[in-house]
């Protein structure tokens, strides 16, 4: 069961070295003449007026949090997905049961305007 | 040569093994030296074939758009890539200043590994798979959210408001549509009975899950095309739009890794959707010469990749709220609905003893017409809805 | 010693340090990607113990949303990312000292019981239907049926209260409308 996980576990670090391996060499290859003006941050051109940070709004935030609940119900999902060719019929329904309950929660964040993007 | 034909990759890995033992090593450290170098074969194929995307891509948009594309560098333009890659090497890298430079750095690189970590799981012929996971479903949600991850780092790393509000809203986006593609993938584990890949890969040896599953299979499409960013959900890096978005500040290679890696990912959700709802290797003679498993999986994805393609080629790009409005109040509803009513019609089709092709099928089109139903009283009301406040305007300018 | 157990301690001292960097760096975003860091440390432990499924799920929903949510909000909330004061107060020899003389103590304790110092026996059932003894158990009127429906009231229930708490009232929705 193990040894199943080497191939991914291999492949993982070796995915991280073979963008890595050219990123480097162009370091190596490349000019390096580095001056204020090239340096400073781009902003269409213009000289960079202000601190760097936004007051971004809070739907960034409630999209992340409605993605997480929907996550953590999929993931309950899964294995009642996996174990479906067992299961007789009120099984099913105790999963679309849960499907609903969730499914309640996205109408009430969309009749709450949750999901608009101003 | 019997054995070569019906059973290659095992004949590779059985003379590996042979080797590395009669060179000394047990057979448990032959075997993580196999690993290591299937893994290093496949990252540089991958690669490669990221590099190649770009060439494919350029070619097909040319005849899309009634040109001929690329064909100086070398026959038909082949050696282009290579070109490009070249002209990227040799440019000079620009840090920011106030960058933070650890996290700067290694996000184009977490970026390309969040890609490549994904073909771990796909079976590209029967017996040739590299990890073969019971959980492999999960495992791809999981290192896409890896890629979700590296674009925020790289918008945050560069010091610029722009990189960062282009990388929120990228962000906002792939999250979003995450829901659809994980709630979509839940179909092809209900109707295999795993979350495997290569169990799902061989129970469609009768049919693929695209006659059972259309709506779901095309959910997944669009949601995965969208969390690849591609058109038209490429509103996050067009260049008249925020200016590249999370990767201005990216120069040279860097920028370089998050182009290929974006065409890689692309190309990956394409070999995904024909793996999970076209059938993989399944074909003719598929099962007893593998190799022949190999080349319908290749084509399979050609057909898919050209697909997202022609979509990319042909729509106007999608504003930001029509996006997160077809997400969330089109796609996670569709797809909730999609996953009780195949539950449902399966299970009852099973204990019913009718045929199960037929059955989905059958509720598959009603919930087609029931959508299109729906949409339509929408629109309907929409439309009075504006002819009032159209009246209710117009009769307060004559007024 | 075997492979395993190597690889054991080298993901266990990764995801020490990378605990003890969340709390004591002064820059909140390094916190956040050293979090990230002692997350994935966790997953591959559930690997390491079989647990194939839970690993997985540790990587979709920490890193993948769990970990975006909280750097979503250090940006929302801060300013300036970074702490100009130390993070560690004076007397932090004090406190490792205490966590030191613990350690050794629960060390001593526990090994002294017999069966915590033999490995793990093999569990009942085939490790490959993990996930479908689990579907099965989630649903099955006589196992865990109602704290699996339990569960989706409780997300249900996270979902609505976030949604209160986070969404700012009409009045501001309908001016940033408008503007």
């Amino acid at each position: 069961m193990l040894d199943q996980w080497i191939f991914a576990a291999f492949l993982l670090p070796v995915g991280l070295l073979i963008p890595a391996v050219p990123i480097v060499l162009a370091a190596l290859v490349s000019p390096h003449k580095p001056n204020s003006i090239k340096q400073s941050t781009y902003e269409c051109g213009v000289e960079t007026v202000g601190e760097t940070w936004v007051q971004f709004k809070v739907q960034y935030y409630i999209f992340a949090l409605v993605f997480v609940v929907f996550d953590v119900e999929a993931v309950f999902l899964f294995p009642w997905a996996a174990a479906y060719n067992l299961m007789p019929f009120y099984m099913v329904l105790e999963g679309v049961l849960f499907i609903l309950i969730l499914a309640a929660g996205l109408l009430y964040a969309w009749r709450k305007g949750a999901l608009e993007w101003v | 040569m019997g054995v070569v034909l019906t059973d290659p990759f095992g004949w590779i890995g059985q003379t590996l093994l042979e080797l590395l033992t009669r060179l000394g090593l047990q057979v448990g450290a032959a075997n993580l030296v196999i690993n290591l170098l299937g893994a290093v074969v496949l990252g540089t194929i991958c690669m490669t074939l990221g590099a190649l995307i770009t060439w494919v891509e350029r070619k097909v948009v040319a005849r899309f758009q009634d040109r001929l594309g690329p064909n100086r560098v070398g026959p038909f333009g082949l050696l282009q890539p290579i070109a490009d890659g070249i002209k990227l090497l040799t440019k000079e890298t620009v840090t920011p200043t106030g960058a933070d430079t650890i996290v700067y750095n290694i996000a184009p690189v977490v970026m390309v590994m969040s890609v490549i970590g994904l073909w771990a799981v796909i079976p590209l012929a029967p017996r040739l798979i590299g990890s073969d996971i019971n959980v492999g479903v999960l495992y791809i949600v999981s290192v896409g959210g890896i890629g979700t991850l590296s674009i925020m780092m790289a918008g945050w790393a560069s010091n610029n408001k722009y990189a960062l509000l282009g990388a929120f809203r990228t962000v906002a986006q792939l999250v979003s549509y995450e829901v659809p593609m994980v709630l979509a993938l839940l179909i092809p584990t209900l109707l295999a009975g795993s979350m495997g890949m290569a169990t799902i890969v061989e129970q469609q040896a009768n049919v693929p899950y695209i006659v059972l599953a259309p709506i779901a299979a095309l959910i997944f499409f669009i949601s995965s095309m969208a969390e690849a960013g591609k058109a038209p959900f490429d509103l996050l890096e067009a260049e008249s739009e925020i200016v590249a978005g999370y990767n201005i500040e990216y120069g040279g290679l860097k920028f370089g890794m998050f182009y290929v890696g974006e065409f890689l990912h692309g190309f990956t959700i394409a070999a995904l959707t024909a793996v999970l709802f076209l059938g993989g290797w399944q074909g003719p003679l598929a099962e007893s010469y593998p190799l022949l498993g190999l080349i319908y999986f290749l084509a399979k994805t050609s057909v898919v990749y050209f697909g997202v393609m022609w979509v990319r080629f042909s729509f106007p790009r999608l504003r930001i709220d029509q996006l997160n409005t077809f997400n969330w109040k089109f796609l996670t509803p569709l797809s909730l609905a999609v996953i009780v009513v195949t539950a449902v019609a399966d299970k009852w089709a099973v204990q019913a003893g009718l045929s199960r092709v037929g059955v989905l099928l059958g509720a598959n089109a009603l919930l087609v017409l029931a959508i299109v139903w729906l949409i339509g009283a929408y629109a309907r009301s929409a439309r009075r809805r504006l002819e009032r406040t159209g009246d209710k305007q117009a009769a307060g300018a004559h007024a | 010693m075997s492979a395993l157990q190597w690889v054991f301690l080298l993901i266990a001292a990764t995801t020490l340090v990378a605990a003890i960097m969340v709390v004591v760096g002064p820059n909140l975003v390094h916190a956040a990607m050293w979090l990230i860091l002692a997350l994935a440390g966790v997953a591959v432990f559930f690997v390491l113990l079989d647990a194939g499924f839970l690993a997985v799920v540790q990587v979709a929903v920490y890193i993948g949303a769990i970990a975006i949510l909280i750097i979503f909000a250090i940006m929302l909330t801060r300013h300036l990312t970074a702490d100009t004061e130390p993070q560690v107060t004076r007397s932090w020899w004090l406190a490792a000292l205490a966590s030191m003389v613990l350690f050794g103590g629960l060390l001593t304790m526990l090994t002294q019981i017999p069966t915590l110092t033999v490995g793990a026996p093999p569990l009942p059932g085939n490790p490959e239907n993990n996930v479908r003894d689990l579907g099965q158990a989630l649903v099955s009127l006589d196992q865990y049926v109602l704290p699996f429906e339990t569960a989706s009231v409780l997300l249900l229930a996270a979902l609505i209260g976030s949604i209160v708490i986070a969404l700012p009232p009409k009045a501001a929705r309908a001016d940033e409308a408008e503007s």
